[in-house]
């Protein structure tokens, strides 16, 4: 069936990006808004905006009743959840199910499977995709004897936990017992669900991740790699398509991979399946699986020419993959940084307030995704993205030096942000020879606090 | 707006003479809300579709007086006036109430909140309809304080 009018219930730049492309679809938009985004950027480009609850997300983003209430009270017959709040969760997408409202992802059986990240090893095991040695773990003998296997140090991930979130390194064996019993109480705590496992850590290891597509019957298709290893903390600071420095046979391992895997969970709807990947060893394994449209996603468009929101909404209205399997692939490479209200000089600490002035930057093959105008809040409930620039080019080099370009026209006044971060890394050596590996970016800030303290 | 007081006489008229109690008719943006059983046509305007989201003020002069204190929604959900459909509403324009007064229930997937007044006075002005979709923070009416309770 055809998508008439769709709730977006999200906020910032994702809710624009949505609204976006449902303009051009000729789709109209209800945004579900909390009471401090009432005037933002959304709210002024949908068709119509209803107060979900006060700001804080507990009582508003985070309420599937009161989005589901939002969206059939004002006669939408599709949700889009955006990324992050609701939308990797199965409960909100099968309430959307019980009132006969589409929700614009994955069904929540699927969203169920990834966002168990124990069952979601079961599936990469079952459709041959590598893994990194590990397992779930229920007490604290069985603990050491896996321990000892993997060898140290080791991760604690929660298995309801995911995107960095509810992670512990483990460095040595009398440490593990522990890291185990914190882990679990912290992760009973935070998504409910106290089961914890251990990983092998990988220092030395790239994050690649394979954006895929699926209609939903068990065909799937891929639009090539993102490299997100510059990261902060496990959170993603910068982005590229094509991952550097790839050989052609392991990104098509990759591919492969990440396809076998959301044709065994029949998956519906825009994925990406993450991987770390040792390039010395031509080595690879499953991390997780994001059962969402994710911030990075630029990147793919610009390569692709594919609209993934616009792919998104067609599946949804059970098109299958047609729209996307027309799309020819055009050359080149792409990047994105992700400017954030932060701080670097305590620490990155989130740096709300008001955007006194704001320059975005344009140019060839630039493109910005932001919610943030001159005179815009930035509320300290949510987080901390402010916009995202993303460059293309033929190749790297001139995505390259059109970002550098952009970040450098970009100001913004009122908040502190990351913006003299990116500069520094797109201008740093070893960043444009690309393919840095995960540890990359805290290397680069201890230099940057050497530096500063031999100049202060 | 194409209505003028005269054609809402009229409307009214139609209501009276009809079978009906309650009478919903929106024309050119404009929401008109008739109750036989009430002691006034509540009227009120829209929120317009695509620029703000903040309750217009009410048409009814007795709005815009400072003094009113408004009840507004505490979550989102569906305006009911009663406790049950076809049975009386909680209140009606010109009734007094006290701070616990239940003045509607909201109901957010079938679970059913009940509003209370929360402040002592008269019932001046209903503005949320019976039956509609009302967002957070929305007036669904306004109680004038001054009055003796």
């Amino acid at each position: 069936m055809s998508i008439r009018r769709i709730l977006i219930a999200n906020r910032g730049e994702i809710a624009v990006r949505i609204a976006r492309t449902c303009r051009e679809l000729g789709i109209e938009t209800v945004l579900a808004a909390s009471e401090a985004d009432r005037d933002s950027l959304p709210a002024r480009l949908v068709t119509r905006v209803v107060c979900i609850g006060p700001a804080h997300p507990s009582a508003s983003y985070l309420l599937p009743e009161a989005l589901v209430q939002a969206a059939l009270g004002t006669a939408c017959d599709a949700v889009h959840p955006g990324y992050g709040f609701l939308s990797e969760r199965a409960e909100f997408a099968r309430l959307c199910e019980q009132h006969s409202l589409i929700f614009i992802g994955p069904t929540s059986e699927q969203l169920a499977a990834a966002g168990d990240k124990l069952a979601a090893r079961a599936v990469a095991q079952q459709a041959g995709v590598p893994l990194a040695a590990g397992g779930e773990v229920h007490s604290h003998e069985l603990a050491r004897e896996l321990a000892e296997r993997i060898g140290f140090p080791l991760l604690v991930k929660a298995a309801g936990g995911g995107g960095g979130r509810g992670m512990k390194l483990v460095e040595r064996v009398q440490d593990l017992e522990a890291a185990l019993d914190l882990a679990a109480a912290e992760a009973g705590a935070a998504f409910g669900d106290a089961r914890v496992y251990l990983e092998r850590f990988a220092s030395h290891a790239r994050h690649v991740e394979v954006q895929v597509l699926g209609d939903g019957a068990g065909n799937v298709v891929h639009l090539g790699e993102r490299d997100c290893s510059v990261q902060r903390r496990y959170q993603k600071i910068i982005e590229e398509t094509p991952a550097p420095g790839l050989s052609v046979e392991l990104r098509e391992r990759l591919h492969d991979a990440a396809l076998r895997f959301a044709a065994r969970l029949k998956y519906r709807g825009a994925g990406t399946v993450e991987f770390l990947v040792d390039v010395t060893r031509s080595d690879y394994f499953f991390l997780e699986m994001n059962a969402r449209i994710q911030v990075e996603h630029p990147v793919t468009e610009a390569v692709s020419g594919v609209d993934i929101v616009a792919a998104q909404i067609a599946i949804a209205e059970g098109q299958g993959l047609r729209q996307v399997r027309a799309e020819s692939w055009p050359e080149g490479c792409a990047i994105e940084c992700r400017i954030n209200a932060e701080d670097p000089a305590h620490d990155f600490a989130p740096s709300p307030g008001l955007v006194r002035a704001v320059r975005w930057p344009q140019g060839e093959g630039v493109r910005v995704d932001t919610h943030v105008e001159t005179g815009t809040t930035v509320p300290p409930f949510y987080d901390s993205l402010l916009g995202k620039i993303i460059a293309h080019g033929r190749d790297r080099a001139q995505a390259l030096a059109r970002l550098r370009a952009a970040v450098a026209m970009t100001r913004i006044d009122g908040v502190a942000s990351n913006l003299a971060l990116h500069s520094d890394v797109l201008a740093d050596a070893e960043f444009s020879r690309g393919g840095v590996d995960t540890s990359y970016l805290a290397r680069l800030l201890e230099r940057r606090v050497r530096a500063a303290v031999r100049h202060g | 707006m194409s209505l003028t007081a005269r054609d809402i006489a009229e409307i009214t008229r139609l209501l009276e003479d009809s079978s009906f109690d309650e009478l919903d008719l929106e024309i050119d943006g404009l929401k008109i809300h008739l109750r036989r059983s009430g002691a006034a046509a509540a009227v009120s305007a829209p929120v317009p579709a695509t620029t703000s989201t903040r309750p217009v003020p009410s048409m009814v002069k007795a709005a815009e007086d400072p003094a009113l204190v408004a009840v507004r929604a505490p979550l989102l959900g569906t305006f009911y006036r009663a406790p049950k459909p076809g049975a009386p509403p909680f209140v009606e324009v010109g009734v007094k109430v006290e701070p616990e007064t239940i003045i509607g229930i909201i109901e957010v997937m079938k679970l059913m909140n009940t509003v209370r007044a929360g402040t002592r006075g008269k019932v001046s002005d209903i503005r949320a309809l019976d039956g509609s979709l009302v967002e957070y923070g929305e007036t669904l009416l306004s109680i004038d304080p001054r009055e003796p309770a």
